[in-house]
């Protein structure tokens, strides 16, 4: 094995044939550097994608009221349903339910100080808030327990508002006025994975005492503990007939309570993601497939094109071991360094679209406040999954390379010199 | 140094089988010089590939050196034939892709000698058969006699005590091949053995006895003495033709 002279006897003879070095390398290489690139642009879409994903809670659900458009127990349709206080009471305590906010919507949201406003959305929220959508604290803090039970008129701003309405200033503790109330910055906050975080956050007991709610609520967003979409599917119908009971209106009734299960969104995409990912294999390994019965080919053609060249070398002595390992060695050498190659290129490749992509996303991260937006990150393949393919093509190349070698080498010499 | 008794050889092609060799005596000495003649198909080219041990027979026995060739594993007669034979033939069969002094070498690779060693060996062969000057040169860049003067020195590296030579000049013009087999006279007076095979009178009657072979079977063997009666029968065979 470590005869130098054999390795030179090789690696003369694969110098010395370099049309032949070149295809059997060549279909390995190409096969590996193929497969490189269908994993990572398929790794590449699938991380892109859940990463904006993530922007919210991925068990995170909403829930709205409307008019019911089916009569119900004598009750005809066109009523207008109303959630109120006590609704987001029962929801908290609902098993399955992790965080709870109820929101009332308050109109008009012209936000200003001292000389600068703006127009942007004022959120009336529950503390919880926070978790179902992910929000990020720049400063200060979010909306407490204290705010809700003192109705305190604090505010939490998006990055963006307190951008427009303070420059460079620190907005804690200065008071702003909201549709000519003022309440008192107590945070500034970024949408988790967003890229615009014009929203500003009070609590909801204070959004209705200020702005005449009383007890109503028009929508909640909870998150809920599922795993599977059986679970989430079966948290989502316990709402719906909790509420559905309460309110008297008919549990599938989607006018009088519309509701959006981002979890089952989410396990969707998965799936389709799952099934582009089998799609990649199944061509990934067709790519495998072609590269084997390319080098397969090739050795068959080496084996029956170097026929003479091993009658002349048993003629003078060579013994059948020895040409089958000449014919292996050979073998194995191109297609490892090949397939070693067409990784490499592959890898450079991938790692140049990441290079490329990257600087995109910073370039769209720079311009929206650290929150940038793309849908292909990451392309990289396990290595294992490259080291396991380029395995099985040198397995393979050897295979192919063995069988017919192992018959050349046993055949009379004279049948071998006869060939031509 | 070669002995043969009574040995057959047939090919089977399909269902039909060809008789080639139908007992066959013969014996050759040490230092001898023999030509092997005969028609063609009279299994003269057959016979030699048993000789060297290129081919295997069905019947008889074949002594080389005084050890029984028969029914040898592949990686037996590979060392038999590194150590004991050399090789020289019509189509001087030589490795393409390999210079004259590499092809020269090959057989010391086969016996383990190491490549600084070997090719130092290969060129002073080459300077025997005076192609010193041609030993970086690729086979396809030389002229027939040239190969087949590599040839030669390929199958002399080795020091084997027998050469067989199938119609060395079978590819050459009459003055290469007289070239050629000037060289292997020279290499039959250092003592070596040789055997060749050609269908030429005039080579044949260059080396010391003469096999014929008819339909299989040895019709005569002229030896040294009677060549020149040969000689003269043929002149009087090809006016009666």
């Amino acid at each position: 094995m470590f005869d130098i002279d054999k390795w030179y006897e090789i690696i003369a003879t694969i110098r010395k044939n370099k049309m032949r070095t070149f295809l059997t390398g060549f279909s390995v290489a190409w096969g590996i550097f193929m497969l490189m690139i269908l994993l990572g642009a398929g790794n590449g879409l699938s991380n892109g994608v859940s990463q904006n994903f993530m922007r919210d809670a991925v068990n995170a659900m909403w829930l709205w009221s409307g008019r019911t458009s089916i009569p119900y127990q004598g009750m005809q349709e066109g009523r207008q349903i109303r959630f109120t206080n006590a609704d987001y009471e029962i929801l908290k305590d609902l098993e399955g339910i992790e965080y709870t906010s109820g929101r009332y919507y308050i109109g008009g949201n012209i936000f200003s100080y001292g000389k600068e406003h703006g127009e942007y959305t004022a959120i009336t929220c529950h503390p919880e808030l926070k978790e179902v959508e992910s929000l990020d604290i720049v400063e200060g803090r979010f909306v407490n327990e204290v705010d809700i039970t003192k109705t305190r008129k604090s505010v939490v701003l998006g990055k963006d508002i307190s951008d427009a309405l303070f420059k460079e200033k620190d907005p804690i503790g200065e008071y702003i006025r909201v549709n000519n109330i003022p309440f008192k910055v107590v945070g500034v906050c970024k949408e988790g994975g967003g890229t615009r975080h014009r929203n500003a956050y009070i609590p909801v007991t204070t959004g209705q005492k200020v702005f005449n709610g009383s007890n109503r609520l028009h929508n909640f967003a909870l998150t809920i503990n599922a795993e599977t979409l059986e679970e989430s599917q079966a948290i989502e119908a316990r709402v719906r007939e909790t509420l559905a009971r309460k309110h008297k209106f008919d549990v599938t009734d989607e006018s009088a309570m519309g509701s959006y299960n981002k979890l089952e969104d989410v396990i969707q995409t998965m799936k389709i993601f799952q099934a582009i990912d089998i799609f990649i294999w199944i061509i990934g390994i067709g790519t495998l497939i072609a590269g084997v019965v390319g080098v397969s080919n090739i050795m068959l053609i080496v084996v029956k094109e170097r026929t003479k060249e091993i009658g002349i070398r048993k003629a003078i002595g060579a013994s059948p071991s020895s040409v089958i390992v000449l014919i292996l060695m050979e073998s194995v050498i191109i297609t490892t360094i090949a397939g070693y190659i067409g990784l490499v290129l592959g890898t450079g490749l991938m790692e140049g679209v990441n290079f490329f992509v990257e600087q995109q996303f910073a370039a769209s991260a720079a311009s929206n406040g650290g929150q940038g937006e793309t849908f292909f990150r990451n392309p990289t393949v396990d290595i294992d999954v490259a080291l396991m393919a380029t395995g099985l093509l040198v397995v393979a190349g050897a295979l192919a390379g063995y069988i017919p070698a192992k018959r050349a080498a046993r055949i009379k010499p004279i049948v071998a010199l006869r060939d031509e | 140094m070669i002995r043969l008794n009574n040995v057959h050889k047939s090919y089977v092609m399909g269902s039909n089988s060809l008789h080639v060799l139908k007992g066959i005596d013969l014996e050759i000495k040490a230092g001898e010089f023999v030509s092997i003649m005969g028609s063609s198909g009279s299994g003269k080219s057959t016979l030699l590939n048993i000789l060297g041990i290129l081919d295997n027979y069905d019947e008889g026995s074949y002594y080389l050196d005084g050890q029984l060739v028969k029914d040898m594993s592949e990686k037996k007669a590979a060392r038999l034939r590194n150590e004991l034979v050399g090789f020289v033939f019509q189509s001087f069969n030589l490795i393409s892709f390999k210079n004259a002094m590499e092809n020269v070498a090959l057989p010391l690779y086969y016996q383990g000698v190491k490549r600084k060693k070997r090719n130092k060996i290969a060129l002073e062969y080459l300077d025997k058969v005076g192609l010193l000057d041609w030993a970086t040169h690729l086979p396809n860049e030389m002229s027939g006699g040239q190969k087949q003067r590599v040839a030669i020195a390929r199958s002399l590296i080795s020091q084997p005590k027998i050469i067989f030579a199938d119609e060395p000049t079978g590819a050459l013009d009459t003055s290469t091949s007289y070239e050629v087999m000037e060289i292997l006279k020279e290499i039959n007076n250092n003592g070596i053995t040789v055997i060749l095979v050609t269908h030429e009178h005039d080579i044949a009657a260059m080396t010391q006895k003469i096999v014929r072979l008819k339909d299989g079977r040895i019709d005569e063997i002229i030896k040294n003495g009677d060549l020149k009666d040969f000689q003269h029968q043929y002149a009087k065979e090809l006016e009666t033709a």
